[in-house]
């Protein structure tokens, strides 16, 4: 009996672990933003690289103080600030200052995440808010759009597409013929492929959907808040455009919805955690996103409609949370034993 | 993995909620169970059931004999213990079991004869009640894992009816593989154990559940002669999605019968009984012989044991010796289980002794990508998500981390049963089994005050 005098380690079970962790899952949504930032590159220039890296390092330098200060153990490692930094720098125009995106980088990690207790503890999006500090500090920066690939020669600004759509719906009009009279009004395809102005990282649809798509084939995320939230926004824009399908396709493609559905919402912190409470919180972020842009002064609604959601997340949860088994009110006729 | 379901075999009534897809690791599957000879020392623990430890009956100098009562209890909820050999009582002292509880240990040294105890005969079965009486003298209790006393479960109350039995296979617990070797050894015997609890308790239905990654437990069942499973009988088969927890007693009960076992009840109160595959065979052998309850097969395996095996142990048999006899411990050993990787419990040393619902012995090399580092909790709802018992893992840690008894009873604390599909899911590495344990004291402690 040679092997009593060994020691073994005890610990609580389970004895084996899934091989998900923390770290490896910010790293797939890093991942997941790599295509909307290479397509950023393509259409808006190297200054998107040098927004992303200020937006990231300030974010990576924000959080290590933070934690220092606060004599907390270094997060760095979970890539959780990396992820708050692409998003910030996903949300601005290619003519932003950088040190603009510092600001936001500094109010999202250090007012809106470490004040409330880091990772999982904040109750709203801090790239949202970074986005919103800006939008309500320097609108003319904000909405200085910037025509895609422009770069090569002259930089020339425009108009949102979205804008423009918005402005048509108010005029009551929003028929194809006036949507494609537009001055510059890109295509359908060029929407698709990032072809127009906008922020950084919403402009180009199918770079957001490949994201999509990387992160539920790694189980990230599920489809549900993407699903039903563009769902809800597609529904009650065909309602509005009177099943006017092209009105439809600008409507979604333009904007941050693709981007706010799949990237913001989806923050596991922020959003209920079962199924009934996302469908709930999904709708209504659907709902007020679609009012925001069709009724509001705002041309876009989607930063604003998450964040509210954001709030609402706990309240959600306290009456779709699953009840323990066996506890269930029992349905009608249900098999009583 | 999964095979194709034969024509005639039932699928779950219902899909019960969350689980986990482990790895199964059956590398025992097909390793026929050994009898392992008979060692020249056992320990036999006065506490080998969930209730009321024995008290001994023998004395240190007493000779006893194999199937001899070495303890017995005057409580309802407990099961007499025999010897599992034939020898001298050396000495009766504590022993601390992997659990924690501290019972008395019976020494036992042989002498070689393995003597048959010569009060034991046939029991005198010929109604319920005499039949759960025999249940109880044979020291029977959950041969599954949680060693429940089985006479107890048997024991119905009147106003109680019971229209299903549920024989429990799904063995889903990664590396176990006892449980479909007892299908596919003992088939006529679980047939038979089938028939008289059916017969005593008066069950109409009959349902044996195994999970779809057995295969030859099926075709064992279906080519056993004198039963026809497939076609019209009150016993049927039923394949169940090989996941994680689904042998566990309530979803075994949702599975067959798409009923719910409200918290605090017990299957019995949705008209339905659960008993393990090889105790419903141990009672048709002991209906046969009067044997008691003195070995078990058990599963030895792991990537630190050098030679794998199923083996037929009596019951207080040193851990250490079945190890050596499955080859002994590599070097490496870093952690070894008495139970399944999901809810088993890690051993300080080998020297306990094998106990009547240790289904497995497990010894593990060290696995760096099994250890994670505890961190923040990123509400990325895993836990709930996975969680059979619609409980909110990440919520009771919080309460109870707060001491709060009256939220955690709210949100049902006591339903956990502490499977660990939320802690093996969990990124962020929490040993939420453990904050499950210790909310759960504080609700025991707030109740008592």
């Amino acid at each position: 009996m040679s092997n009593e005098e060994k020691l073994l380690v005890v610990s609580p079970s389970p004895h084996v672990r899934s091989a998900a962790t923390v770290t490896r899952i910010m790293f797939d949504v890093i991942v997941a933003c790599v295509p909307s930032l290479i397509a950023a590159v393509i259409l808006f220039g190297y200054r998107v690289l040098a927004i992303t890296a200020v937006s990231v390092g300030t974010c990576m330098l924000a959080e290590w103080v933070c934690r220092k200060v606060m004599k907390r153990h270094n997060t760095l490692g979970d890539l959780s600030a990396v992820v708050t930094g692409l998003l910030i720098a996903f949300n601005v125009p290619v003519s932003i200052k950088l040190w603009m995106v510092a600001f936001a980088g500094i109010v999202a990690i250090v007012v809106v995440k470490q004040f409330f207790g880091g990772i999982g503890m904040n109750f709203v999006n801090p790239a949202l808010i970074g986005r919103i500090v800006l939008l309500a500090s320097f609108p003319t920066a904000m909405s200085n759009w910037v025509q895609p690939l422009s770069w090569r020669t002259d930089v020339v600004t425009t108009a949102s597409p979205l804008a423009e759509i918005g402005n048509l719906y108010k005029a009551g009009d929003v028929s194809k013929s006036a949507i494609y009279s537009i001055d510059n009004m890109p295509s359908l395809l060029d929407m698709l492929l990032g072809k127009r102005s906008g922020s950084l990282g919403e402009v180009c649809a199918l770079a957001l959907l490949i994201g999509l798509a990387y992160l539920l084939i790694r189980k990230v995320i599920k489809p549900t808040i993407p699903f039903f939230y563009i769902g809800t926004v597609a529904v009650i824009m065909l309602i509005a455009g009177k099943f006017n399908f092209v009105f439809l396709a600008y409507e979604l493609m333009a904007g941050g919805l693709l981007l706010g559905a799949i990237f913001m919402a989806t923050d596991y912190t922020t959003s209920p955690v079962n199924f009934r409470g996302q469908i709930v919180y999904a709708i209504g972020c659907g709902l007020i996103t679609a009012l925001i842009r069709l009724f509001g002064s705002l041309p876009e609604g989607v930063s604003f409609a998450i964040i509210i959601m954001n709030i609402l997340t706990p309240h959600i949860e306290n009456f779709t949370s699953p009840k323990p088994f066996g506890s269930e009110k029992k349905k009608k006729g249900a098999d009583e034993k | 993995m999964s095979s194709k379901k034969p024509a005639g075999v039932l699928s779950a009534v219902t899909k019960v909620r969350g689980g986990v897809a482990v790895s199964h690791n059956k590398n025992t599957a097909n390793m026929a169970v050994e009898r392992m000879p008979a060692p020249e020392k056992v320990v036999i623990a006065m506490q080998q059931h969930i209730g009321a430890p024995c008290v001994p009956v023998v004395k240190v100098g007493d000779t006893v004999a194999v199937g001899q009562l070495l303890g017995d209890s005057d409580k309802f909820v407990s099961a007499p213990i025999h010897s599992s050999i034939s020898g001298t009582v050396k000495a009766i002292k504590d022993l601390k079991l992997p659990n924690g509880v501290i019972t008395k240990g019976i020494e036992i040294e042989s002498d070689g004869e393995m003597r048959l105890y010569e009060g034991i005969e046939k029991p005198d079965v010929h109604d319920r009640e005499s039949f759960v009486k025999a249940v109880r003298d044979s020291g029977l209790v959950g041969l599954g894992g949680a060693g429940f006393p089985t006479h107890v479960k048997l024991n119905v109350p009147a106003d109680k009816h019971i229209d299903t039995l549920i024989v429990n296979a799904a063995e889903c617990e990664p590396y176990i593989t006892v449980d479909s070797r007892e299908c596919i050894e003992n088939t006529e015997n679980i047939l038979a154990g089938v028939s008289v609890v059916k017969k005593y308790l008066d069950i109409k239905n009959v349902v044996i559940a195994i999970e779809d990654n057995k295969p030859a437990a099926f075709e064992a069942f279906i080519n056993v002669k004198g039963y026809d499973l497939l076609g019209d009988s009150d016993i049927k088969l039923m394949m169940l999605e090989s996941r994680y927890p689904q042998g566990a007693e309530k979803m075994m009960v949702q599975s067959a019968t798409g009923r719910k076992v409200p918290p605090g009840k017990l299957p019995a109160d949705v008209g339905c009984i659960v008993m393990n595959v090889a105790s419903v065979a141990f009672i048709a052998r002991y209906l046969e012989t009067g044997k008691p309850l003195i070995s078990r097969s058990v599963t030895v395996d792991g990537s630190a044991i050098n030679t794998p095996k199923n083996v037929r142990v009596a019951i207080g048999t040193n851990i250490g010796d079945v190890i050596d006899y499955c080859g002994g411990l590599k070097e490496s050993s870093y952690k070894i289980l008495m139970g399944g990787p999901m809810m088993g419990l890690a051993m300080l040393d080998t020297s306990l002794p094998i106990l009547k619902q240790n289904n497995a012995i497990l010894a593990f090399e060290k696995n760096p990508a099994l250890i994670k580092k505890e961190r923040d909790c990123i509400r990325c709802g895993r836990c709930e998500q996975v969680c059979p018992m619609g409980l909110m893992p990440t919520l009771i840690a919080r309460y109870g981390k707060i001491k709060d008894a009256d939220r955690l009873n709210k949100i049902g604390v006591n339903v956990c049963m502490e499977c660990g599909s939320c802690a093996y899911t969990c990124p962020a590495g929490k040993p939420l089994v453990q904050y499950m344990r210790l909310a759960k004291t504080v609700v025991r402690e707030a109740k008592s005050k």
